[in-house]
């Protein structure tokens, strides 16, 4: 395992050297919040944030995008086929995501690279971005990662995790991908001790308090989970706004839609939700989760049960706390999944 | 890498009106591009996608047969956008097909066994490809005695009425064809509901019986408990969902019973394996 030390002092140039062989991206603070953003010439990543507003997932997997483009005017030989688009796959850097949002994106990884099916769109733009860590040394009360399958230093789906010591950063290689970025950078002064990490990492570990607990969840019975009584209770509440999927790292549904201006159309894809009725209405009328409570149900037991017991990966949440913050009626996924942890039918 | 969202560009050969309210219509499809037919080749009971620029997709039944080459079938309700749009389209309008998807009706398994084979109304599009499957002297004689029961609103809305009178004469197929009601005093097949005609006429289920069934809700909601008192287990009892979809290829998300992608992991699923899931279709 290899650590490099990038002086702070180094960082801006740096990043400069990086520009020439990728495309930088990172978190900038907007008027409010932190989001990711692709920097501009001479922009570098800010990186006193806790964690972005949006998850990084937009970057792999945009919240709007082209997958064909078309012509419908008669007189062209190749009207109404669709055709493949161009689109720039170039090597891209993602600066200082937190390991939750990448452990997150292994995860959804499993939805769309399939034996039967590979997503050409999500695998190259993930597989053209190196992905660099920033370890959260300063988690919010909403962080659950420690039990929900991250951590803090956690480096699932990194190339490198940069820790912040003082005026350095410690650079630790996870793979090849983070050592080319690491040359390209111009940053390769190997640390000495590198015994901080251990330190820090346990120190960030500790300060992670919320916890779940997960381990019955594989052994229940996904009828009676699904038919339990609690659920009336969770989604009294919810306003179905959607914003929960919206910023979580683990949700990948998505709507296909065709829009044609003028003679040139494109087909595209948006995110979609499961929290909204029209996502699974038939053209008949009937809606298998027309109520409030089927789509609430649904989205907890995808991410708590349905996925457990698909990929026996774990869970498919990374603990990031943004539904939990964002939710304006305060739905918590931490005592869903308690609930459903611990559910025992009445006999 | 193959991008499965790419539809193959085709050309609509011919088009029937299938019913006599016009409601569905039978299309025939022509691959521009010859190699692309043997791409999409298929097994009686899988769907796919077909593709309007400018409106969308819709996820439709091939209903016409492995067996038939040369052109691809689908009978289509007209009921929303992208239908509609279809139905007002003419022979030799160019769009597109992404597919086959979805798995099929088991014909491994069902190999050497009796088949009672069940539809209603629209829903023998699938249904159709498996019987002309059926029936090819290639097949006929690895499987053991076919029953058909197919049921409409009325003699004109049953789906492949000349079909259905050429299998009529055969003793190869059993066809217990029937109407909800009709004042046509020539009519000379049943008067009833599918159950109660599948309770009169179907042979009694054993281990070497299968039933597939594809219709209504409403029609498999009162089959099933007839085929229960018949003697057909649950894991001999199958069947054919539809939900909502839009990628078809297990990646958007929406049309997930329980774990179970009904695009994908379906939409043939046995009554057995249903029971386990939670009923969101």
């Amino acid at each position: 395992m290899k650590v490099i030390k990038i002086d702070k002092t180094n960082w801006s140039e740096g990043l400069k050297n990086l520009r020439y062989s990728y495309k930088l991206t990172g978190p900038v603070k907007g008027e409010k919040f932190y989001n990711f953003k692709e920097l501009d010439n001479g922009e570098v990543p800010d990186l006193k944030y806790s964690n972005t507003r949006l998850s990084a997932k937009s970057i792999v997997f945009p919240q709007s995008e082209v997958m064909l483009n078309y012509t419908i005017d008669e007189s062209k030989d190749d009207h109404h086929i669709m055709k493949e688009i161009d689109t720039d796959y170039s090597p891209r850097a993602l600066i200082g995501l937190r390991p939750c949002d990448a452990k997150a994106l292994t995860l959804v990884k499993l939805n769309f690279d399939t034996t039967d099916y590979k997503d050409p769109y999500w695998l190259k733009a993930y597989e053209a971005t190196t992905f660099v860590g920033l370890a959260c040394d300063d988690p919010s009360s909403t962080c659950f990662c420690t039990t929900a399958g991250s951590g803090p230093y956690n480096e699932e789906g990194l190339d490198l995790l940069l820790i912040d010591v003082d005026d350095h950063y410690l650079a630790k290689v996870i793979t090849e991908k983070g050592a080319t970025l690491l040359e390209s950078a111009g940053w390769k002064t190997e640390a000495g001790d590198i015994s901080i990490i251990g330190t820090k990492k346990s120190d960030a570990e500790a300060k992670i308090i919320s916890k779940i607990r997960t381990d019955k969840l594989k052994e229940k019975d996904t009828l009676e989970i699904h038919s339990a009584p609690f659920w009336e209770d969770v989604s009294f509440a919810c306003l179905n706004c959607g914003t929960c999927t919206f910023v979580c790292p683990t949700c990948w549904c998505f709507d296909i839609q065709d829009e044609v201006h003028g003679n040139d159309g494109t087909r595209m894809r948006n995110w979609d939700s499961c929290m909204f009725p029209l996502f699974t209405l038939h053209t008949t009328g009937h809606n298998p989760r027309g109520e409030k409570i089927q789509r609430v149900r649904q989205r907890f037991m995808h991410k708590l049960k349905y996925f457990v017991d698909k990929y026996e990966k774990g869970i498919m949440c990374v603990g990031c706390g943004r539904c939990v913050r964002q939710c304006p009626i305060n739905i918590d996924i931490r005592s869903i999944c308690e609930k459903m942890n611990s559910y025992e039918p009445a006999m | 890498m193959i991008n499965p969202y790419q539809p193959y560009p085709v050309r609509i050969d011919n088009i029937d009106i299938a019913t006599e309210d016009k409601s569905l219509k039978t299309f025939r499809f022509v691959f521009l591009n010859k190699e692309d037919e043997k791409k999409f080749a298929y097994e009686a009971g899988q769907f796919a996608e077909l593709s309007i620029p400018g409106k969308g997709e819709i996820p439709i039944g091939i209903a016409s047969s492995p067996v038939e080459k040369g052109f691809v079938t689908f009978t289509v309700n007209r009921a929303g956008l992208v239908t509609t749009h279809l139905h007002n389209m003419k022979a030799g309008d160019i769009m597109g097909i992404r597919g086959p998807l979805g798995n099929w009706y088991p014909w491994e398994l069902l190999e050497g066994k009796n088949i009672l084979i069940i539809g209603g109304g629209f829903a023998f599009t699938t249904l159709r490809s498996s019987i002309v499957y059926l029936l090819h002297p290639d097949n006929r004689s690895k499987f053991g005695n076919i029953n058909v029961v197919y049921g409409a609103r009325s003699p004109g809305m049953l789906l492949y009425r000349d079909e259905l009178a050429e299998w009529e004469k055969r003793d190869d197929i059993n066809m217990h064809i029937t109407v909800d009601g009709t004042d046509d005093p020539d009519w000379k097949y049943n008067v009833g509901f599918v159950p109660t005609i599948v309770e009169q006429k179907a042979p009694p289920g054993n281990a070497d019986s299968y039933a597939i069934i594809c219709g209504p809700p409403i029609m498999i909601k009162f089959t099933q408990p007839v085929l229960e008192k018949l003697g057909y287990e649950h894991d001999h009892i199958i069947m054919s969902l539809e939900n909502r979809m839009k990628c078809g290829i297990g990646m958007c998300g929406r049309c997930n019973i329980g774990k179970e992608l009904v695009c994908k992991d379906g939409p043939v699923f046995t009554l057995a394996q249903l029971n386990k899931t939670p009923k969101e279709y």
